[in-house]
């Protein structure tokens, strides 16, 4: 079933992905299609069989609680495209 | 450097970083001077491949001067003095790390990632950042923000993808050796495009940290080089567990150059009928089949008679996870801490122009596709339905495994296809990755390498391992690499010619 222009609207904005108009109608047709290829995987019964999040199958890894050198402030600011003295500068959140 | 030492540089540049290496410390060359030899070559190639995004000049010549010093010293890794290219995912202190993206055009990251730091202590020396499709998403290296790379044996062709720059640059004999990562198929297609060796490993054989994230259960970084024993040698420089990425896998890394030099014989080979699909390339069937002929004559055991049923659902399985992994590793990307930023009225406008005017096409095609897959009413008919189809996949292959060593397939089922054949066209592109997705879902090792030439390019042989059994894959591909004697065969741009 095609998406509606409408359901790649929603996705955009979940995704908050800034789309024009052109990428919408060629968003809406490619991901139709590709969508329409998912259907194959119905045909595979999966009852009872426990999903896959990784392959190699390891249990969570822990480590001592030690501090250790972090990153300096210059460094974690070096790439911010906008900083104020030693802060990262932002828009409004709360209007 | 006088002409002798640097006409011997350039010649030492054509052979494998193995016989580089014991040249260097034979004292027929010094590290400078193979490097002053890689970087003119590189930057005499580079008008036409386009296989890097930045060159490291500076960089490379300080790392081969400490390599000189080691070496002189006698206290050398096997990788000292050794040019080398890395992929532009890979972070490189103060080197600008692009992911071929517009969104990280001016990113200089404030780490190494972990495979660099081991080559970097290994004493290797960095010739540049290769190109690549944007976030490693695509088979061509066409959705480069950075321009496309050539394929060394034919310049309207694509290198394939999406580590296509480290490709090009060693098939067209600029470094000895590179850097890929492989979610996809994106070092073995490559390989396969142009004609040289390129290994995924086992997932969690090798460190993930540092290296820009799209689909984080299925990448491994890994290497490419023009023969087994070279990419043998790589890997043993950046395998094993790092207490910086904890999916690494505490299993020992085995000594692979003992798995070189032992023949084919005895070896139980499958050949799983699925990969051999109706769309294949007449002249890359009858490479793979000649390929199998030789297995055969040199005394592996061949079983035609395997079977994955669920293989076919790879690609769709591959097409919802990772889009969905992607579409949350890439939410990092708001311009706020690092990355372009676009001016807007509002917070979310301005994340929104962030993202859209950052991320190329088929990056927001994956975003989307990911994000879809993880909204709400859809989630367990696709990404959960994905994750358990990828179980019946996995279990497929160990039950292949309890019986072969090894599954023998193409690589890719044509050749390198023309620039822009593809690129107009999502599925098309995707169904390239068919013979090499499975091994991404399932974890296995696997390796490209020559097997032959259809309509003038290189074919590629994939072999596919067991769990952690690299070493069988260097055994095979070193084995039957010394037979087939495809090493030799060099594109028309090779060195200095061709311009």
């Amino acid at each position: 079933m095609p998406l509606t222009a409408e359901e790649v609207r929603h996705i955009a904005r979940l995704a908050r992905l800034g789309v024009t108009d052109a990428e919408v109608a060629r968003l809406r047709e490619q991901l139709s299609t590709i969508l329409e290829h998912f259907e194959v995987l119905n045909a595979i019964d999966t009852e009872g069989v426990p999903p896959t999040t990784q392959s190699f199958d390891l249990a969570n890894i822990e480590r001592d609680d030690v501090s250790r050198p972090s990153a300096t402030h210059a460094d974690v600011l070096a790439n911010a495209p906008r900083t104020e003295g030693s802060y990262i500068r932002v828009r409004r959140v709360l209007e | 450097m006088n002409g002798v030492a640097d006409f011997r540089a350039r010649e030492l540049l054509d052979l494998t970083a193995h016989e580089q290496a014991a040249a260097l410390r034979a004292g027929e060359v010094t590290a400078r001077g193979l490097a002053e030899a890689s970087i003119a070559r590189v930057r005499a190639q580079e008008p036409v491949l386009n296989a890097y995004i930045t060159l490291m000049d500076d960089e490379a010549l300080a790392m081969a001067d400490a390599a000189d010093e080691r070496l002189r010293a006698g206290n050398a890794a096997p990788l000292a003095g050794i040019p080398i290219g890395v992929k532009d995912l890979l972070s490189t202190r103060g080197v600008k790390t692009t992911a071929a993206s517009n969104m990280l055009r001016d990113f200089t990251p404030i780490v190494d990632c972990t495979v660099v730091t081991k080559l970097r202590e290994a004493g290797a020396v960095f010739i540049g950042k290769t190109n690549l499709d944007e976030f490693a998403m695509g088979s061509s290296t066409e959705h480069s923000k950075f321009g496309v790379t050539h394929n060394p044996w034919d310049l309207d062709r694509v290198p394939g993808g999406s580590s296509g720059g480290s490709a090009a640059t060693v098939a067209a004999g600029g470094v000895p050796l590179s850097l890929g990562t492989d979610t996809g198929g994106s070092i073995r297609q490559p390989a396969a495009c142009c004609g040289i060796v390129g290994l995924k490993p086992t997932y969690g054989r090798v460190s993930r940290f540092g290296v820009i994230a799209f689909a984080s259960s299925l990448e491994q970084v890994g290497p490419f080089a023009r023969d087994a024993e070279d990419a043998a040698l790589l890997l043993s420089a950046i395998a094993g567990l790092d207490p910086l990425d904890s999916t690494t896998a505490p299993v020992p890394v085995p000594d692979y150059a003992a798995m070189l030099g032992r023949g084919l014989d005895g070896l139980r080979v499958g050949v799983p009928r699925e990969f051999f699909v109706d769309g294949m390339e007449p002249g890359v069937r009858e490479a793979v089949e000649r390929a199998i002929d030789v297995f055969a004559a040199n005394g592996a055991i061949i079983d035609r008679d395997v079977s994955l049923p669920s293989v076919a659902a790879a690609l769709p399985v591959y097409y919802i996870i990772a889009p969905s992994e992607a579409s949350a590793n890439l939410a990092r990307y708001d311009g706020v801490k690092y990355g372009y930023h676009a001016d807007a009225d509002t917070m979310w406008e301005e994340m929104e122009l962030t993202r859209g005017q950052g991320f190329g096409d088929e990056v927001k095609r994956r975003i989307m596709l990911g994000t879809y897959a993880l909204s709400t009413g859809y989630y367990d008919a696709y990404y959960l339905k994905a994750q358990k189809v990828r179980t019946v996949i996995r279990r497929e292959f160990a039950a292949a495994f309890a019986s072969h060593d090894l599954l023998l397939t193409p690589t890719a089922p044509t050749v390198a296809f023309r620039l822009g054949e593809k690129v107009g066209d999502p599925v098309a592109m995707y169904l390239n990755d068919l013979c090499t997705i499975p091994a991404n879902i399932s974890g296995n090792p696997a390796v490209s390498i020559p097997c032959g030439f259809s309509e003038g390019m290189p074919v590629g042989l994939q072999l596919v391992g067991g769990m952690f059994e690299e070493g069988t894959l260097f055994r095979a591909a070193d084995a039957y690499g010394a037979v087939a004697g495809w090493k030799a065969q060099r594109p028309p741009i090779y060195g200095e010619r061709g311009r």
